[in-house]
């Protein structure tokens, strides 16, 4: 007998082939294929969406369960909202209500949530990697909701999503991603997904909130070597198609990351002026919640430039897709 | 009673004596009895062909960490000593970064007190100041007495200036090292792995190499100002190894130990991709593998190739474990939940032989960082240990250096299974360990070797 | 033919007398073509289903609403579905009270227009809902039986029928052969589609 039976040993490496995706814990093993595919598959949930009767059996009998560590609004409401209308059970469990409060490891709550049969455990975890730490002990699929710093996938595919439905198509389109890129787990799926779908990508943050392997751009052989990386962002924003603001946390004036959100928003707030600068059809997009006057003037984040709301509107669909991808994917023998 | 044994045709080597041959190895009543070319076969003696085998005087360890009392679930001194000798070590010693802590002769001398009896010899480091609190000096003569070889607030860096420097001064009177774990923790935040690419990666706070590099400065100051003798724990960065060859040039009382696992693996381990390089390809789901990490964290490769290059000028005196055992669910969470440390002892010798393999070292150079030097750096224990000479304490490692084998943690006998080499291959193994005279550790295949 | 041993059942000539047939039984069980919707199943249905509509309107000068269906969100399973693309679904007209034409092209298990009814029910209730199919070969594993029939074609489980049509796959003509499998379709997007 082993000293730790019990634990399991590491699985082999799940493939990452279109169809036979088991997570989706980032989009760096997407194909852009596969992006299109949810994008695509997105359109038609979309279409589901817009009916009378918002409901259709794609997943009836399957579990899907939401686990929240961290507190959110629109994430959790949206996988929710399109389990159910996938006709899938979603039983939803969040940090005031998990044991985590009790001390029970993520592991120990996450083999309960698989003793329950879940197809789809939908994870949001504080820290980086813990969902890669899921889906290398658990059965079900993981798919990732936001962990730490690392990766929100499904926010870069509705972002995609977003960007698509506005202009056609996401390829040669200038996207300039603003802000505390360095705690960013939105611009770093998006770095995948906007490169892979052929998107030129402008990155703009103050040097305390760029990751120091950022600083100096992208070598020849870097997969985000068509990325481009400056502090100014008047310089950034010319020509650009799309405009994606990312929250800043108060946390980085009190650490020492920014004198003050007053020069911060000066330098890098998306406002009327630096906006005019853009293309004149350019979309400014923020994944939310914003910190209005801060990265993100009122008046722009609800004047006309404006898809917001919208982006929140294309997550459901968005997730509809992906849910049904990853359930697709996984159906249980003939 | 104790055995007597003649290990016959083996390639000795004794860098503290100059020798490399091959020679025979008489023990009797737990000490070196001769050494020479064909000793007769002595009465009663159980004679050992040793041929094709190196001898080494038994492996030493400046660092580990024993978890007794306080953290027995992690590892005791029994299960410690007992990985010890599997790995060769016969002498190891312990940080005091137990609970309680060791700060006080009682807790030294409750140590040495579970230590008789078992396979391995331990030997103490005493907390350099009081609960490791970093406030007070502790009552270091006394713990001295009791048996502690140097003081050491390991896991917490000793960061009052004023405090590092008086811990040096007193302790100069006593002949004993102060041993620094250097690391400025105000520079980083909740630092997981190398501040670098890797940790921008996997979206998760680094730890600078300057963080190591500003403290190793200041303690070169230190132990220049007050002639005191600071010993260097798991050095780790390139930064580091380039001041301590500065300041040993000019002759500052500073000696260093690296660990196996900084001289080799890179920080790569974490992504749990051995033997691939390359930047940013797509996680798998086995990233974020938390048995790589470890305090100082893994570094680059860069740091990797300075530390064997001073290792081999002696820049950096030693090879130490830093053996950090802990219970597996310790391990089985995101990569910020983890706990720090490698259980090393079982594979430290065979992970450092892979440098010899390598050619980047040559062997005696790595029994004299294992064995000798460390030995050397305990004198002021009185032990007559760390050599192959006559009189001296019969402990000794018996190798083969090019047996493969697979790491499988679950064959430790360690409490601890964290290790990042679980399933890796290792080239070198400890075959016969003998501690004062007696075997201690045994993989003998009794056909072929007894004779 | 992408396969030698394919037989050809129906040409093109053939097929489209089929279809006209049809469009004429259609108008005679329904005494004309008032509130008639015509809604085809992707891939092949929604071409189908267009000529239909075509040649009712030839005849009656109607202006016909037709829809396309997916039904991939309806199925019992995800089998053969290799992709798991989702087409649109376009219904030009509310169903309430209307007389449904369901098309497809090839009617077997008869499971493809199970789903397809769930999916119509949750656009409204029909008047009535009938089916269409150019080809029917058996083996019914739902008791579903098509209102009109383009041409019987008696398969064994093993043989595979292939219906291609000009919009989808450049060629024209009904074809059996021997099953190897699932047969692999060019589509006329140009990507590979497994097709059961």
């Amino acid at each position: 007998m082993s000293p730790h039976a019990g634990i399991p040993s590491l699985k082999p490496l799940a493939s990452n082939r279109f169809d036979e995706r088991k997570h989706v814990l980032d989009l760096d093993d997407f194909t852009p294929g596969e992006i299109q595919l949810v994008l695509d598959n997105a359109l038609a949930m979309q279409e589901v969406m817009g009916r009378s009767v918002r409901k259709v059996p794609a997943l009836r009998g399957k579990t899907i369960v939401t686990l929240f560590h961290e507190p959110s609004t629109r994430t959790r409401a949206s996988f929710e909202q399109a389990g159910k209308i996938l006709s899938a059970d979603v039983i939803n469990i969040s940090d005031s209500a998990s044991s985590a409060k009790k001390g029970e490891s993520l592991y120990n709550t996450a083999l309960s949530i698989q003793a329950m049969q879940a197809d789809i455990i939908v994870v949001r975890h504080p820290h980086s990697g813990s969902t890669n730490f899921l889906a290398r002990h658990l059965n079900s699929s993981i798919i990732n909701a936001g962990d730490g710093y690392h990766a929100h996938p499904s926010q870069a595919l509705l972002d995609l999503y977003t960007i698509q439905s506005h202009f056609g198509d996401i390829k040669n389109r200038k996207v300039v991603i603003v802000g505390d890129i360095l705690y960013s787990r939105v611009a770093r799926s998006n770095l995948w997904g906007l490169t892979k779908m052929g998107a030129r990508v402008t990155l703009c943050a103050p040097p305390t909130l760029m990751p120091p392997d950022f600083i100096n751009g992208f070598s020849k052989d870097h997969p985000f070597k068509s990325v481009s990386v400056t502090h100014n962002l008047s310089e950034a924003i010319k020509d650009a198609d799309v405009v994606m603001a990312l929250r800043l946390q108060a946390e980085r004036q009190s650490k020492g990351r920014l004198p003050s959100l007053r020069e911060y928003s000066r330098l890098y707030g998306i406002n009327r002026e630096i906006l005019s600068l853009a293309n004149k059809k350019v979309i400014v997009m923020h994944p939310g919640p914003m910190n209005e006057n801060v990265e993100i003037n009122t008046e722009i984040a609800h004047g006309p430039h404006s898809v917001i709301q919208e982006q929140v509107k294309n997550g459901v669909a968005v997730r509809m897709a992906l849910l049904y991808a990853v359930a697709a994917a996984n159906r249980g023998g003939k | 009673m104790k055995d007597r044994l003649l290990i016959k045709g083996a390639r000795v080597i004794c860098p503290a004596n100059g020798i490399d041959k091959k020679i025979d190895v008489l023990v009797d009543a737990g000490e070196i009895k001769d050494t020479g070319v064909n000793i007769g076969a002595s009465d009663g003696a159980i004679s050992i062909n040793a041929t094709g085998l190196v001898l080494a005087p038994g492996l030493i360890d400046l660092h580990c960490h024993l978890r007794e009392p306080g953290f027995e679930y992690k590892e005791t001194v029994r299960s410690g000593t007992a990985a010890a000798v599997k790995g060769g070590f016969t002498t190891i010693c312990a940080m005091p970064n137990t609970n309680p802590v060791a700060d006080n002769a009682t807790a030294i001398q409750s140590l040495m007190d579970k230590a008789k009896g078992q396979p391995a010899r331990v030997l103490p480091i005493g907390a350099a100041t009081k609960n490791s609190a970093g406030k007070e000096l502790t009552e270091m003569a006394d713990m001295v007495d009791a048996g502690a070889i140097g003081f050491s607030d390991d896991g917490n860096p000793i960061s009052s200036d004023i405090l590092m420097r008086h811990a040096l001064e007193y302790s100069s009177a006593l002949g004993v090292p102060i041993i620094d774990h250097c690391e400025v923790s105000s520079l980083f935040t909740n630092g997981q792995i190398n501040e670098g690419w890797i940790a921008s990666r996997l979206g998760l706070q680094g730890i600078p190499a300057a963080a190591e590099e500003q403290m190793v400065n200041r303690n070169i100051a230190l132990a220049k100002l007050t002639g005191g003798w600071v010993h260097l724990a798991h050095v780790s960065t390139k930064g580091s190894v380039d001041s301590i060859r500065r300041a040993k040039k000019l002759g500052v009382r500073i000696t260093a130990e690296a660990t196996p696992h900084h001289l080799t693996l890179t920080e790569e381990a974490v992504l749990h991709r051995p033997g691939s390089s390359g930047i940013y390809k797509p996680l798998s789901e086995d990233a974020y593998n938390t048995m790589s990490k470890v305090n100082p964290p893994l570094r680059t490769q860069e740091d990797v190739d300075a530390l064997v290059e001073g290792l081999a000028d002696g820049i950096i005196d030693i090879i130490a474990t830093d053996h950090a055992p802990h219970a597996y669910t310790e391990k089985l969470c995101p990569m910020q939940e983890a706990a720090f440390g490698i259980s090393n002892l079982e594979t430290a010798f065979a992970s450092a032989l892979s440098l010899v393999h390598n050619k980047k070292l040559n062997l005696p150079r790595l029994i004299e960082s294992m064995a000798s030097s460390p030995a050397r750096l305990l004198q002021t224990s009185n032990k007559k240990i760390g050599q192959i000479t006559k009189g001296f304490s019969a402990d000794l490692t018996l190798f083969d250096m090019n047996t493969g084998w697979t790491v499988d943690t679950n064959q430790f006998v360690s409490k601890g299974k964290n290790s990042p080499l679980h399933g890796q291959k290792l080239k070198g193994k400890v075959i016969l360990t003998i501690y004062k005279g007696q075997v201690v550790y045994s993989e003998l295949n009794k056909d072929l070797l007894y004779t | 033919m992408h396969n030698k041993n394919e037989r050809l059942i129906l040409n093109s000539d053939e097929l489209r007398r089929a279809i006209t047939r049809i469009a004429h039984e259609i108008l005679e069980r329904n005494k004309g073509a008032k509130d008639l919707v015509l809604v085809g199943l992707h891939t092949r249905g929604v071409p189908l289903a267009q000529r239909i509509a075509k040649t009712i309107n030839s005849i009656e000068g109607t202006n016909l609403p037709i829809g396309k269906l997916d039904i991939s969100l309806y199925r019992d399973d995800f089998i053969g579905r290799a992709k798991p693309i989702i087409k649109s679904t376009e219904l030009p007209v509310p169903i309430e009270d209307q007389v449904v034409i369901l098309v497809d092209d090839v009617l077997y298990t008869g499971r493809s227009i199970r789903a397809a009814m769930d999916a119509l029910t949750d656009f409204g209730r029909a008047k009535s809902i009938q089916l269409a199919v150019l080809v029917d070969r058996g083996h019914r594993e739902v008791p579903i039986r098509p209102d009109y029939i383009g041409k019987n074609i008696p398969t064994s489980r093993n043989e595979a029928v292939s219906v291609r049509l000009e919009e989808v796959d450049c060629l024209e003509g009904v074809t059996l052969a021997p099953n190897p499998g699932l047969i692999i379709n060019e589509r006329s997007d140009g990507k590979r589609g497994l097709e059961d």
